[in-house]
Order: C-alpha cells, then sequence, then structure tokens
C-alpha cells in the first residue's frame, strides 16, 4: 500500500510551496545497532558528491543496541554546516520514538516512515510517504540475515528519489562505503535502486525539498575530527602513543593505529612507533611522560573522567618540564547518564589541572582542518615550552563527520625544542638543567642515554634548584616558579594566534572558541539580516590568551562569550586574564544541552541581551 | 671523570675503565642504618662489576624514602622520582621511546602493593626489560610508619598496634602474571644480594627482586615481622647463589648433582647451589607452591624463585623499530606529500 498523505489544512494553506533547494536538514531516526551509519554516510556522500555543502551529526546513546539514535544531515548552499534545530524531512524508522520524532517536526516537513508505524494520521501539516519496507526487503534480499542491515538502504533509495539525488553519485557513494566489499556493495546498490524505483512508482513528491548540483564541494574531503587528528599526529611525528578507550576519544587511537600500520613501518619492517593499550589513564599519561622524558614524541588521548585521572601526573609534567601532548574529546560530564554528547566542559580543569600552581597551553580546534594542523603545532609547542599542551576538541568535531579543504602538508620542519647533545656537552661542559638561559623561561634539557657523564640530572617534583639538585629553600623555590610563570608567558605569543573577523565599526564583539565557531558564523548573519546587528568576531584558539585577544576586548563595549558549558568556563578563563577594567564587558552565551550548539540559540540570545 | 695523579697507584676499574666511584650518587640523606642504604651499595658494586656504562642507565622511582635513593647512587645516571605508585608507567614510557636504556627502577612496598599495584601487576604481565626493586620494609617510611599491604598478620607496630590483615606477597603475584625473573632478597645479605642484582643486569625482561630493607626507625623493633633481627633469624635461603657473567671466564667446577646453572640472555650464568631440597627455578608452579608453603611456616625464603630468560619482552612484542624512536628523524617519523594525498583522495 503506496500513500502519500498531504494534510488538506497544509494544501491550503501553502497552495503555493515554492521549493526549497540545497537548504534544508533531514533526519533520521533509528535503532542503535541497526547499521544505519552507512546507509547515514551514503546519503551525507550523495548530495555531498552533487556539490552541495553538508554537515552530518549523530546523536547516539551510550548504548551498543536497542536505544534510538538520530542522524541529521543538512544541506546548505550558503555553506552553513553547525547543527540546526528545525528538522524539515524525517525518516522514521524506529517505532519508539516514532510518534514523538513526527511530533516535533516543524509544520510543512515531511515524513517517511516504515509503513506498520501507521504516521499518517498523527498531523495534517506533514507530508507523509509511507513505504513497506519488509515487502520490498524480502524482493532484494533473499536472505534473512542480511535484511536488517539492508533495509536501511532502501530509505536511501527513496529518499534519493524524493529528494531528487543523482542515483549515480548514490550508487558511487554506495560503492566507496563498501569498498572492496563487492558483494555487500552490490546487494546494497540493488536494495537502494529498489528503494527509487518504488518511490518513482509508487510515491508523488508532495513537499517542498530537493537537491540541486552545485558546484561549492570540488576537492573537498569529508572526515571526521578524529580520524584528522590521527592523521595529524602521524604527520608530526608522533613516536609514543598511549591510551584508554573512552567515547568520544577512541576512536582517534584507533584510526592513528591503522594509518601508523599502513605508512609508519620502516624498511626493515619494524615500526617507528610504539602504540600501547594503557590499564588506566594514570599509566597512559605515566607512559606519555616516561617516554617525552626520554625523548620521544609522545601523546595520548581521552575524554573528561581520564583527563580527571590524569591529574597528578600533569601536574608534576609541569613542574619537572616533561612535554606531552593530551587530547581531550570533551563530552558531558561523568560516566553515567550523557557520555555520548557533547560539550565543552573540560576548559576550566585542564587549564589549571592538577597541584600547587600549575597553568598547562590549551589548543582550540574549531574544524577536521585545525584537527589535523594544531596537532603539529601540540607537539612543536609541548616540545618547545617542555609541558603539557591539551587539545581540546569535542565529541561534535571529533565523532562527527564534516567537509573540509583537503589537508596541507606540513611545510615547517618538526621542532624538538632545546635538548642538548653530547656534542653540545662537549663544548658546554656542563649544563643546568632549570636555569633560564635564554630569557624566555625555557630550560635546556638533555635526554637518557646521552653519552656524556655531565648529561645526567634528577627529575623531581618541585623541591630543585637551577642545577636540578634538591631543595628547600625558599629562594630557589620562588625563582623556579617565577620562571615556569615567565615560560607560560613567552608562550603567549607562540600559541596558534586567534581569528578576528572585524570591520573596526562595531561595538559588539563575539567571543567564541572550538565548535561554537560554525554556529556562530551562521549566527553573525542571522544578527545582521534580521535584526541589523553588526558584530566583529574573535576566535579564542589557545590559552595563554595571546596579545590579540586583549586588544579587541579593550576595543569594544560589549563582548560575547559563547560557551557550551553551563558554568561559563571561557569566560572565567578570560577574566583571569584580563584587566579588571575589563571585566564588566563580558555577557556570557550558553549552551548545553549535550546537543551540539545552533545558531538560532545564540542569535537569540544576543538579541535578547542586546534589548532588541 | 675521575683521573689520579702520576705518582699515586691506578684505581681499580673495571671493564670499561671506570672507577666505583663513577657509579656513587649523592650523599645520603635516609636514616643511619636504613636497609635501603645498604641496597643503593650494592646497586653500585653490581653496576660497576658488570661494568655498565653509567649513561646508559636510567633510575626511575616512585614516591617514599626507598624512592629517594636513587639519588644516592650512580650520579651519571638520569633519574626520574615520579608520583607515588606509577613508577612502573614512567619507565615502560621510557623504555618505548628509547630501547637501547638499561631501566632499574625503585620502588617501596607501600609504593607498589597499595597505590602502586594496579599498575605493578601490569608490568609483571608485560615482561618490560627493566629491573624492578622493592626496598621492603613493611611500613611507609617517608609518612612515619604506617602499616603497608607487605607487612604480615600479627606484626606490630611501634605504637603497639598489631597489623591483622595478610600480606601481599609481590614475589607470588610477580611470577604469576608474567615476569621472568623473580627473587627475594636482603639488604642484610651482601653476597646473595650483589649475585641477584648483577642476575638482573644479565636478563632480558622484568627482573623484580623483593629486598627486605629493614626501616630502623619505624620497623625495627620487637613484634616487626620486617625488623633486622626477625629477617637474620628467620631467613631460609632457597640456594646458594652466585652469578658468572659472559665476560669472565668459569673458573669453579659445576656438579649437576648439587647446583642449577642457568644461563642468561647474554650468555652469563647464574649458578644455584641447593640448599635443603630439590628446586627448579624454572618451574612455575613449583615456586609458588614453595613460596606459599613458607609463608605457611613463617620463613623469609629468600634466594631466585623463577627464572625464564628465553620469554619474548613488551618491546619485541611490539616489534619497534632498533633505533630508538626519540631520536629517529624526521625524514622516518613524517611520511611523504604523496602520503597525505593518498590520504586525501581516500576522503574525496
Ligand atoms: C598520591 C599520594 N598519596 C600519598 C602520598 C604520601 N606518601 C609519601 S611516601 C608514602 C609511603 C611510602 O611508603 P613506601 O613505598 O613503603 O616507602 P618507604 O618510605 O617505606 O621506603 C606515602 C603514602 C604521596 N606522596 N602521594
Ligand atoms: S624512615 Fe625508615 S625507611 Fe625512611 S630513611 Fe629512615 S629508616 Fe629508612
Ligand atoms: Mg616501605
Amino acid at each position: 500500500m503506496a500513500t502519500t498523505e498531504i494534510g488538506p489544512h497544509e494544501l491550503s494553506s501553502r497552495p503555493e510551496r515554492k521549493p526549497v533547494v540545497n537548504d534544508f536538514s533531514l533526519q533520521v531516526a533509528t535503532v542503535n545497532g541497526s547499521g544505519s551509519q552507512s546507509a547515514n554516510t551514503v546519503l551525507l556522500r550523495t548530495i555531498f558528491q552533487m556539490g552541495v555543502p553538508i554537515s552530518g551529526k549523530n546523536l547516539f546513546p551510550s548504548n551498543i543496541a536497542g536505544l534510538p539514535t538520530w542522524y541529521t544531515i543538512r544541506a546548505s548552499k550558503d555553506g552553513y554546516i553547525a547543527r540546526r534545530k528545525e528538522i524539515d524531512f524525517l525518516v522514521a524508522m524506529n517505532p519508539e520514538t516514532a510518534q514523538e520524532d513526527v511530533m516535533s517536526l516543524t509544520p510543512g516537513a515531511a515524513a517517511l516512515y516504515d509503513e506498520p508505524l501507521n504516521l499518517g494520521s498523527l498531523r495534517q501539516d506533514l507530508t507523509f510517504y509511507s513505504v513497506p519496507f519488509d515487502k520490498l526487503l524480502t524482493q532484494v534480499c533473499p536472505e534473512a540475515k542480511l535484511r536488517k542491515l539492508v533495509k536501511n538502504m532502501i530509505y536511501v533509495g527513496v529518499v534519493a528519489q524524493l529528494l531528487n539525488l543523482d542515483p549515480v553519485e548514490m550508487e558511487k557513494a554506495i560503492r566507496k562505503q563498501f569498498g572492496r566489499k563487492v558483494k555487500a556493495a552490490d546487494l546494497n546498490v540493488g536494495a537502494a535502486k529498489a528503494g527509487y524505483d518504488y518511490a518513482a512508482s509508487s510515491l508523488t513528491k508532495a513537499d517542498p525539498f530537493t537537491i540541486e548540483r552545485m558546484d561549492k564541494t570540488r576537492g573537498q574531503i569529508i572526515v571526521d575530527g578524529n580520524s584528522a587528528a590521527a592523521l595529524g599526529c602521524m604527520f608530526a611525528g608522533v613516536t609514543v602513543v598511549t591510551w584508554y578507550p573512552i567515547t568520544p576519544s577512541s576512536s582517534l587511537v584507533e584510526t592513528l593505529i591503522d594509518y601508523m600500520k599502513q605508512y609508519r613501518i620502516g624498511k626493515d619492517g619494524k615500526a617507528t612507533f610504539a602504540i600501547v593499550q594503557a590499564e588506566d589513564e594514570l599509566a597512559a599519561i605515566g607512559m606519555v611522560l616516561g617516554a617525552a622524558w626520554a625523548g620521544a614524541r609522545s601523546m595520548t588521548s581521552t575524554s573528561g573522567p581520564g583527563i580527571s585521572l590524569m591529574a597528578e601526573f600533569t601536574g608534576l609534567g609541569y613542574y619537572v618540564e616533561v612535554p606531552a601532548v593530551i587530547w581531550d574529546i570533551q563530552r558531558v560530564g561523568p560516566s553515567t547518564g550523557m557520555p555520548t554528547r557533547t560539550a565543552q566542559g573540560d576548559v576550566l580543569s585542564t587549564a589549571f589541572l592538577s597541584h600547587g600552581d600549575t597553568r598547562h597551553i590549551l589548543l582550540f580546534p574549531a574544524s577536521v582542518h585545525e584537527c589535523f594542523s594544531m596537532a603539529g603545532d601540540a607537539f612543536d609547542l609541548a616540545e618547545q615550552f617542555q609541558t603539557p599542551v591539551f587539545v581540546l576538541s569535542d565529541l561534535d568535531l571529533g565523532m562527527n563527520n564534516w567537509m573540509s579543504e583537503p589537508f596541507q602538508y606540513p611545510e615547517k620542519p618538526i621542532r624538538r625544542g632545546k635538548v642538548l647533545s653530547k656534542q653540545d656537552l662537549d663544548r658546554l661542559g656542563s649544563f643546568a638543567r632549570y636555569k633560564d638561559v635564554d630569557g624566555d623561561g625555557i630550560a635546556y634539557r638533555t635526554l637518557p642515554g646521552t653519552d656524556h657523564p655531565a648529561a645526567a640530572y634528577f627529575t623531581r617534583g618541585s623541591g630543585h634548584n637551577e642545577k636540578a639538585q634538591y631543595s628547600e629553600r625558599p629562594d630557589d623555590y620562588v625563582n623556579n616558579m617565577e620562571r615556569l610563570n615567565h615560560k607560560f608567558q613567552t608562550a603567549r605569543s607562540h600559541v596558534p594566534k586567534p581569528e578576528i573577523v572585524q570591520n573596526g565599526k562595531s561595538k559588539v564583539g563575539i567571543l567564541a572558541y572550538g565548535t561554537s565557531h560554525w554556529a556562530l558564523v551562521e549566527g553573525r548573519d542571522q544578527l545582521r539580516q534580521e535584526y541589523g546587528v553588526e558584530t566583529d568576531y574573535l576566535r579564542i584558539r589557545a590559552f595563554p590568551f595571546n596579545r590579540d585577544v586583549h586588544e579587541f576586548v579593550a576595543s569594544h563595549d560589549r563582548l560575547y562569550v559563547i560557551d557550551q558549558n553551563r558554568d561559563a568556563q571561557m569566560m572565567a578563563l578570560l577574566k583571569l586574564d584580563l584587566d579588571a577594567a575589563q571585566l564588566t564587558k563580558l555577557r556570557s552565551v550558553l549552551h548545553y544541552n549535550g546537543l551540539p550548539i545552533d545558531a538560532r540559540s545564540i542569535t537569540d540570545e544576543i538579541v535578547s541581551q542586546e534589548g532588541r | 671523570m675521575a683521573t689520579t695523579a702520576t705518582s699515586t697507584p691506578q684505581p681499580k676499574t673495571n671493564r670499561i675503565g671506570l672507577t666505583v666511584i663513577d657509579y656513587r650518587g649523592g650523599k645520603s640523606t635516609l636514616c643511619a642504618g636504613c636497609g635501603h642504604n645498604a641496597i643503593s651499595e650494592r646497586i653500585i658494586d653490581a653496576m660497576y662489576e658488570m661494568g655498565v656504562p653509567p649513561e646508559r642507565v636510567i633510575k626511575p622511582s616512585g614516591i617514599g624514602c626507598s624512592s629517594k635513593s636513587p639519588a644516592y647512587f650512580m650520579s651519571r645516571s638520569h633519574s626520574f622520582n615520579a608520583v607515588h605508585g606509577r613508577m612502573p608507567s614512567v619507565t615502560t614510557g621510557a623504555l618505548l621511546a628509547n630501547r637501547n636504556l638499561i631501566a632499574l627502577g625503585v620502588s617501596g612496598d607501600g609504593d607498589t602493593a597499595s597505590i602502586g599495584i594496579g599498575q605493578f601487576v601490569h608490568l609483571m604481565r608485560r615482561n618490560l626489560p627493566m629491573i624492578y626493586i622493592i626496598e621492603d620494609n613493611g611500613v611507609y617510611g617517608l609518612t612515619k610508619g604506617q602499616f603497608s599491604a607487605t607487612a604480615d598478620i600479627g606484626s606490630k607496630l611501634k605504637s603497639g598496634v598489631i597489623n591483622d590483615l595478610p600480606p601481599i606477597d609481590t614475589c607470588s603475584l610477580a611470577i604469576m602474571l608474567g615476569a621472568t625473573y623473580v627473587g627475594r632478597s636482603f639488604s642484610g645479605d651482601k653476597k646473595q644480594l650483589l649475585a641477584m642484582l648483577k642476575a638482573a643486569i644479565a636478563h632480558n625482561g622484568t627482573a623484580m627482586l623483593d629486598v627486605i630493607s629493614p626501616c630502623v626507625t619505624f620497623n625495627d623493633h620487637e613484634g616487626s615481622t620486617k625488623s633486622y633481627k626477625f629477617t637474620k633469624d628467620h631467613d631460609e635461603p632457597l640456594q646458594e647463589v652466585s652469578f658468572v657473567p659472559a665476560f669472565e671466564e668459569i673458573s669453579v667446577e659445576y656438579d649437576a648433582g648439587t647446583t642449577v646453572d642457568v644461563t642468561m640472555h647474554d650468555g652469563s650464568r647464574l649458578r644455584m647451589r641447593k640448599i635443603e631440597e630439590e628446586y627448579d627455578p624454572t618451574n612455575k608452579a613449583e615456586a609458588l607452591k614453595r613460596l606459599a608453603e613458607a609463608h605457611d611456616k613463617g620463613e623469609v625464603l629468600t634466594g631466585v624463585f623463577y627464572l625464564n630468560p628465553k620469554a619474548p619482552t613488551f618491546l619485541e612484542l611490539l616489534n619497534i623499530a632498533d633505533d630508538p624512536l626519540a631520536t629517529l628523524p624526521e625524514s622516518v617519523v613524517r611520511p611523504s606529500r604523496e602520503v597525505l594525498a593518498e590520504c586525501m583522495e581516500e576522503l574525496r
């Protein structure tokens, strides 16, 4: 039974509905573990291959199978790739959430559903398409075992036909998805075609949403932030990687393992790297510090709970001045509850992680491109400044697919920092491990194994003098702490500079970081187009804050700081750094419901605080 | 480096031309008579006699009086006094970075058997090529005398508090989990400890030595089971251990009836003359059984409990490059432009 039900109210209220081309969101509601990920990726890729900018966001539960998941694809001719709250086209495959999913659609949206769900009469203001998936399935997939997986590919075909997707691109996307598994690819192509043909013969297009070819994705890639970070680390020359599995960070190291096995095995068949799954995050960071102390480019990747466990060692790393690169793919709080939802909740905890006076360099990638490039920055900074460096990505960036310009090959040579060799020691005779020779707060180190009788020094926490000798003298302690602070100040002008967009006239400035960027790009356009509010924008890319951040704040009357957390953590960090006179200018825009931030939320909040 | 005027006689040097002074450390700040000091002395002797280049040695440690002791031997070796109970991870990292390093990790019974037990057991599983020394005094010395998890049932603190929980036997644990050279010694037994340390240096794999090392300040009184007196009175050596390095001629004839000889990875020999009974140090099950028996009898069993010189080490399992990862050049660790282009193409 093929029905296309259009509410009469819908027809009469919008008789002249113009087509909505390349500017809508499609959501697929399925059950976790049903294998819908490949189908959704195929849809995303098909649109992308047709030159239309896209973004894909997977909203999944902390569960292996059985709980609801939603995948949203946004097509945007204007290139907006942040999450959009409104859903225009729903594919309802999950009986459990179908009713609620349908009820939450905006009027005028379309909903495609599995026939038995019988959703067509729920609302009058939507376009419904009912598809007998099981009937189609038995035709294309005689093997009952495979049906569950292939079912998803049928909706790909139906959607493709309804949205005017090119079936050739669809097939190409399916074949790419299945790679060398030709049999699987054939089966899935068959299923998608069955869906496509069914829609062509039995459904009548009655919604306005459609995709038309553009030329806005040529040459671009699609990748998730964790894979981009993995590539970045490999090209940054990482040699020691330690980790303990945790969502949403695991895929970073798992992808890195694949890449390293492919591209970092030497001619002698031996690995030019070591990757170790540690017993916990305490061991993971301990191994990183041990390896970096002995001279390796070493890193670990984790998320909030792991960061907490790394606290003691990270503080030691700061005091003994040993490099470390720590990726934090941020997620919502503790492990029980919403670990698979996104947040920017670790800004303060990482900035000061550990005991005593401790400050760490933080990097804030906003894009997959920066996940790649900041990997290199992080290793260079960690080794140059001999200190732990955190890269604060998040679940939205790390686990979702993003389109991007291809990554550029790193042109700058790897910078290993101030390390004295045997030859240096032959020349110098001796060295003082914690002496500020160059005036930048950064002392010289030697690596264990350096074949010189004066190379060794004793590495210990806080109580040491310039020569790394044990000391509890107040002046030695204060001198060392002052130097550490000086080193941190030096880092201000070496960390990635903020990205600034300003016209020199606007009184309103916006400060954002990480994934909020994409919502903000769109939000600023909304503010200008809908409310006539012109804003300048500074995207923070690192802590300690570059002087440009101070100047930007000083040159605006009101500054909105966008945080994806409850406690306005970036604003708090800014307040510690800015002159007292600047503090009252700061206002906060918060978004912390576990979903990626969207433009409308920012726009509405700023408009309201601007008193418009 | 130690040099001498021509008029005085040449000081004795080892096979790499260093004197014992080249293996010394800073002046100890531990209590006079502390077992840990005696262990430091034996480490110096063993490293000197084995002719180990001090620059190749690293001395990671945790936190405690014991973990401070690397400051008191081998100043020409890098040290890393890390955090409490986490020496294993730091050592693991350092050896991943540079497989040519010779790691001698120092820990305490508190550092290992309580806060560090997690890292300890996982280290043993990996058979990382390193020497792991527990300077075992049954108490937390540095925090002034609380019981540790190696304290025996019935052992009494100075304050009169009696321990009523069973001890963790680090040697049994290490054997069970995969360490390939496991033994117990006593800081007061110079000869045995020296031989066991030398064998540890020759061993390729995790050498775990639990060394009873009395704390004269907090655990050397009547009623303690880790005092000098108690340990001397109850010491039951399994064998008489001697070590013949690969670079020395074997002078003493060896009698298969009374002696077990095990050839180490580097060709050295660990020679164990039977004292009480038949004992096969290559048999895991027998080792665990004998340790359990000793425990029931209240003996302080010392000697080499288990030795397997052939098991693959963690570094071998990882198949890492022969040259230290730490100093591989950019040309090796940064793949080419073509590789990036290939990766980008895959993502299109
Ligand atoms: C995280 C942490 N908790 C507690 C301490 C305090 N602490 C220092 S040494 C020590 C016990 C050391 O005992 P042991 O390892 O047996 O060494 P010993 O002093 O007996 O040689 C403790 C609990 C610490 N340094 N770090
Ligand atoms: S307190 Fe005990 S363990 Fe610490 S140095 Fe003194 S004797 Fe040794
Ligand atoms: Mg102790």
